[in-house]
């Protein structure tokens, strides 16, 4: 029917958020504010360098999770605000498309959050990064992001529209994104070496962030349609 | 047996969701509960090492029991909803009906497990990949009876919370494996040893069978109760303005 191939709809879908994104600039006025607020707030209840630098990778990941939330409930907000996903849907698009397109959008923002939500850490808690663990924490943030947008998109999807969906999202998604949290934290910790931990136990952490990101994302492209198609 | 409320419901005054087989039903509930009662506190015998604390196991092995199988039912009424042909709105009241008995006994399950654990390994709480499943398992199932109190039409409620209902299936192994594995890294938490390495003797397996089947009538009983009173929600809520109407025309004397 359409001229447009799948790949193009994803394309068309992330860079339209990325636009929306870049015009608003809540991401960069507003919720990296936050994200950093939150992390001199965990500074002043956990007082003391040494718990900090031993808690810095699961606080940075909480940080983490409260700030995406925020992200994902504006990344429906802007669809369901003007029926936007009423009129995708009614220009016959792929709605797994629409959520392949919405994930990496998503995944963009929050790789940029976790930049300044690490380097933060760096600087206010003190702890170093050392070279050979740069690669883990690189490949298991991109695996955790993966896998926490996908879970944010699906449930972010279910609760659009719906009155009372701030408070609901994160009570649907936090328990599911527990292991992202256990997962991440676990893996960043081996690349900060907190805690006397060394790279090398960092890695079977991938294994579990990566199935992680494939199960959702794959079980999200499958469910999105019939969630949104009422 | 059959999951609608029985026809007399609407039409004569007598308001209830019985029918002859869930009164057979619920008066075997009763009978093995009882049966229940005395071998788990009279016959069964005190625990070497556990002393009567043992006794809470005939309540927290069976609740435990009855809310997977709870959520198990939902996961498949979920599927039988959403890929059935027919879309059928009975599944869905099958799986919200089981879905808010899983979450109750749930809870019987975290508390007894807790109140067990404070007399056994001297904490309420400990971090092993049992209880957390278990606890995220508990919030994720209150987060799907919060889905299910969405507005919205019926057929939207009925996708979404089947949606969500699947998608918890995939989560718990998914959480079981990364909790086991994070607490193998913390060899320190497991000294007090999580496992139920109790010797158990003849009479105190028989109790817990007992148990188990008690718990299981319980559950039928009160998933076909609850089930028909969600079918009569339903109908109350789709005829409900229409009778009121009526009555109200009546009462004045005015025909429609």
């Amino acid at each position: 029917m359409s001229s447009v191939s799948r790949l193009q709809m994803v394309r068309a879908v992330c860079a339209k958020d990325l636009r929306i994104e870049q015009r608003s600039k809540v991401l960069t006025s507003q919720i990296m504010p936050f994200a950093l607020v939150t992390l001199v707030l965990f500074a002043f209840a956990l007082d003391g360098d040494a718990i900090l630098e031993r808690t810095a990778p699961g606080l940075v990941w909480l940080a983490m999770l409260f700030s995406s939330m925020i992200i994902v409930q504006r990344s429906f907000a802007v669809e369901t605000a003007d029926g936007a996903l009423d009129a995708l849907r009614v220009a016959g698009a792929d709605m797994s498309a629409v959520f392949w397109g919405k994930c990496f959008a998503l995944i963009v923002q929050l790789i940029i959050l976790e930049v300044v939500l690490i380097v933060g850490a760096i600087v206010m808690y003190g702890i170093d990064l050392r070279i050979s663990g740069l690669v883990l924490l690189v490949t298991s943030s991109i695996s955790a992001t993966c896998g926490l947008s996908a879970v944010s998109t699906i449930y972010a999807g279910l609760a659009s529209g719906v009155r009372g969906r701030e408070s609901l999202l994160p009570l649907l998604v936090l328990p599911v994104a527990s292991p992202v949290l256990i997962g991440a934290t676990r893996a960043a910790e081996a690349a900060f070496g907190a805690g006397g931990t060394v790279v090398s136990e960092g890695w079977p952490w991938l294994g579990l962030l990566s199935v992680f990101a494939v199960v959702f994302s794959f079980g999200g492209s499958l469910v999105f349609g019939p969630l949104i198609d009422d | 047996m059959t999951l609608d409320p029985p026809s007399t419901v609407s039409t004569t005054s007598r308001r209830g969701t019985a029918t002859a087989a869930t009164r057979v039903l619920g008066v075997l509930t009763i009978v093995m509960i009882g049966w229940l009662g005395v071998f788990g506190l009279l016959l069964s015998p005190a625990d070497r090492d556990q002393g009567d604390a043992v006794r809470i196991m005939y309540v927290h092995v069976p609740s435990v029991w009855l809310a997977y199988l709870a959520f198990i039912v939902t996961a498949l009424a979920s599927a039988v909803h959403l890929f059935g042909k027919s879309h059928s709105m009975q599944a869905d009241r099958v799986a919200g009906a089981s879905a808010e008995i899983g979450v109750v006994f749930m809870a019987v399950t975290l508390v007894t497990g807790m109140l067990w654990g404070r007399i056994t390994w001297g904490v309420y709480w400990q971090w092993d990949a049992r209880l957390t499943t278990t606890a995220l398992l508990f919030i994720s199932y209150i987060g799907y009876l919060a889905v299910r109190g969405l507005e919205g039409s019926r057929s939207q409620r009925a996708r979404r919370s089947a949606i969500v209902g699947l998608l918890a299936v995939l989560e718990v192994p998914l959480v079981h494996w990364s909790v086991r594995l994070w607490r193998s890294l913390h060899q320190e938490a497991t000294v007090l040893g999580t496992d139920l390495d109790v010797s158990l003797d003849g009479l105190m397996l028989f109790s817990l069978f007992v148990g188990v089947v008690a718990f299981t009538l319980l559950f039928l009983w009160l998933l076909l109760h609850r089930s028909r009173v969600l079918t009569m929600i339903d109908l109350s809520a789709e005829t409900g303005l229409d009778a009121a109407l009526a009555q109200r025309r009546a009462e004045g004397g005015v025909t429609a």
